[in-house]
């Protein structure tokens, strides 16, 4: 029963050290990872529209709707965490073993095993030549630790000998950086803010739809977008400002914020997202038959009701109609006329032609008067205090991989006799140019 | 002299270079290689004189920035990175005839964005106007340029290790004579990753820096990270098949077959079929 379990336990501990899992979950994980790039993640109404009841009732079952935070795909992620904790434990102190107990004495056996060696005839006894070597390596290679065994010298030296240890840094970094992401998760928030320009916040919409409390106000002073001649967007610019109690704070008066310039206070950054006309239009609509016109402001998508029951929604504006109606200028809007008995009706009002909709033939006549240019911008917001945390963990992972590829251990031996030295030497990585460090050193010996 | 004309002269190089490099295989003979490398190193100096025409040009047009922002100057790029990285390994291990199955990934690049893509200089837009670019598409690029490198390697080595079985015992005649030894091949592939995994971790690390300082998220599952990060696990499970028994050899080439095929996906086929917040690097 109790090597049953020992088996059980063991078994259990070589399946989370082995290196099949590892490949296993770097695939899996790749492959897993493509639905997610092929099913839109929390998928528009138009998406979800499009495809059978069946399959939304699979997919959601299935998580694939948020695939990258479903309780499988995470998993996934803990097992290679789990494996690669399991494989450092397994495998380190083993490694740390063969860095800080190196082999000291160059045996026969040892010498067997070494693709790299050459023995040489010196004038001599073994003493005075252990000396000679010692001085060669610690010049040319490195100081080395010398034993005596028998009446026969061996001397060792090493280069670089914690490389070994690079690939532990990568896995180390790993762990890093999902705890930064554990982090950021947890004690931060990401969030979005619409502004309109001479207004302010002081709470954001995060992304669960809940609202958070910024501790002070952000009040936008002017928003403005520019254009290349090509028609395409150059900048987007939002003029902020910090408030504390209604005050503005030093230093964080009028900031401009574009795109690739975010605006940070308190931890909690800003970053230009979006922007939209926030003006209220001025339309008057009155009677065919006559009655008083009644002034309105309508704003974009809102639906405005109407003196008779019915409403109106405003779809789009321009500044200038010319484009579309090309005998036509001036600003113009285009929106949707909703009657009181259901009925709907396109309208488009002109500004320069207040008598434009008469040729409509409704019940009502509009006319549209006028706007204030005023603009929204849209801001994203984000707290993530364990950002610092994975950027640490990036660099740990670039140098541990420039520790693991680029750097070898590089080990030489030298067993001195009377009247004979025996040359040998080894790197765990790129064998090829350690030969020629090897050559050369060989052919120093050999000029002695 | 125009950096299109140039680029021209690239294109036109880099199809004699793979002419004489299919010459070189089916000769043995050594010249004939050296002349094929040389014809790939002088297509190289005029991209490359292309490419700093092309930057140029961009200030004259008024617009300036580095010639990274559109899917032609991306492809063209890339195509330079190739022959980069070829060079590298060619002249740092001294094994020419790999340049048989790496010039026709360039060629083709150049190929494509000479004949099919559209080539005006464009005025950045805002999203792309960050120092960050150049770091970002450079590492990413010299990144996919030697998984593209590893897979020409490893279709050598599939070819020939058909040809000749596992052990390359029996030798095959012919033009797979001329390969290295499928050992050296496989080693080669090896080099070729260990060149393109810290780039490809460096391109992901600057582009997860970069959306962080643009967008305060440093990594949102947009498919274009995703496929980065799909790509990034291939190479790691390739990495660790190289110490696992019964991984070496042939399972390793394919690896890096299909690694390279989600490079080409993540970098070309997430703009063309998915979307997403990489969508300035489409084509018209």
């Amino acid at each position: 029963m109790t090597t049953n379990k020992r088996g059980f336990i063991q078994s259990v501990w070589d399946f989370f050290c082995s290196l099949k899992l590892s490949i296993s979950l770097l695939i899996g994980l790749a492959a897993t990872s493509i639905i997610g790039t092929v099913i839109p993640q929390s998928p528009p109404r138009e998406y979800l529209e499009s495809i059978s009841q069946t399959k939304i009732a699979l997919y959601s079952k299935l998580g694939f709707f948020d695939m990258y935070h479903s309780w499988w795909f995470i998993l996934l992620l803990y097992l290679l965490t789990l494996n690669l904790i399991c494989c450092s434990i397994k495998r380190l102190p083993r490694v740390w073993k063969f860095v800080s107990e190196p082999t000291l004495i160059f045996d026969e056996g040892l010498e067997k095993t070494l693709s790299l060696t050459h023995h040489f005839k010196m004038e001599g006894d073994a003493a005075s030549l252990k000396d000679k070597m010692a001085a060669f390596l610690k010049g040319e290679f490195a100081e080395p630790v010398i034993t005596e065994v028998n009446g026969e010298y061996h001397l060792f030296a090493q280069r670089t000998p914690y490389c070994r240890l690079g690939v532990y840094v990568v896995h180390f970094s790993i762990i890093i950086i999902f705890i930064g992401a554990l982090i950021g998760s947890y004690f931060g928030y990401k969030g979005y803010a619409q502004i309109e320009e001479g207004t302010s916040v002081s709470t954001i919409e995060n992304r669960n739809g809940r609202q958070t409390d910024l501790g002070f106000a952000v009040k936008c002073e002017k928003f403005s977008v520019t254009f290349y001649d090509t028609g395409a967007p150059k900048e987007f610019k939002s003029i902020l400002t910090v408030l504390e109690n209604g005050q503005p704070v030093p230093g964080f008066i009028s900031i401009p914020i574009v795109v690739n310039s975010p605006l940070t206070y308190k931890g909690i950054t800003f970053y230009q997202s979006s922007y939209g006309p926030a003006g209220m239009f001025q339309i008057t609509v009155r009677d065919r038959k006559g009655g008083a016109p009644v002034k309105l402001a309508v704003r974009q998508g809102e639906k405005t009701p109407l003196p008779n029951g019915g409403f109106f929604q405003l779809l789009e504006t321009t500044a200038d109609v010319s484009p579309f109606m090309p005998q036509l200028s001036g600003p113009a809007l285009r929106g949707t006329y909703m009657g009181p008995d259901g009925t709907s009706q396109q309208v488009v009002l002109l500004r320069n032609y207040p008598n434009f909709d008469l040729q409509r033939g409704g019940d009502l006549v509009m006319t549209y008067d006028g706007s204030e240019e005023k603009y929204y911008t849209g801001l994203q917001v984000a707290k993530d205090p364990g950002v610092w945390v994975v950027w640490t963990g990036c660099a740990l992972m670039v140098l541990g991989i420039i520790i693991a590829f680029f750097l070898s251990h590089k080990r030489v031996w030298i067993r001195t006799a009377n009247g004979r030295v025996i040359f040998g030497g080894t790197a765990n990585k790129n064998q090829a140019a350690f030969q020629l460090v090897f050559d050369t050193l060989t052919d120093k010996l050999k000029q002695m | 002299m125009t950096s299109s004309l140039l680029f021209n002269v690239t294109t036109f190089t880099y199809l004699v270079s793979m002419l004489i490099f299919f010459t070189f295989l089916a000769t043995k003979n050594k010249t004939i290689g050296i002349v094929a490398s040389c014809a790939a190193y002088f297509g190289f100096v005029a991209q490359t004189v292309a490419i700093v025409l092309r930057w140029k040009e961009s200030y004259a047009a008024g617009v300036g920035h580095a010639p990274l922002t559109n899917l032609y100057e991306s492809v063209i790029f890339f195509s330079w990175t190739i022959i980069l990285i070829y060079g590298i390994i060619e002249l740092k291990y001294k094994y020419r005839v790999v340049g048989a199955f790496v010039v026709p990934f360039a060629l083709l690049g150049m190929a494509w964005a000479q004949l099919g893509l559209e080539s005006h200089i464009e005025p950045l837009v805002p999203a792309l106007q960050s120092n960050w670019l150049l770091y970002h598409v450079i590492t990413c690029f010299l990144g996919y340029a030697a998984f593209a490198v590893a897979c020409g390697i490893s279709i050598m080595y599939l070819i020939k290790e058909s040809m000749e079985g596992a052990s390359g015992d029996a030798q095959a005649g012919g033009i797979i004579a001329q390969f290295p030894s499928i050992r050296v091949l496989d080693d080669l592939n090896y080099k070729a990753i260990m060149i393109g995994f810290p780039l490809l971790t460096l391109g992901i690390i600057t582009g997860a820096a970069w959306a962080n300082y643009a967008w305060g998220t440093y990594w949102s599952w947009d498919p274009k990270e995703t496929w980065s990060l799909i790509v990034w696990f291939i190479y790691a499970a390739f990495l660790h098949a190289r110490i696992t028994r019964g991984w070496v050899g042939r399972r390793a080439a394919i690896l890096s077959v299909v690694g390279f095929a989600a490079t080409i996906f993540c970098y070309l086929g997430v703009n063309l079929f998915l979307s997403g917040l990489h969508s300035y690097g489409a084509g018209r």
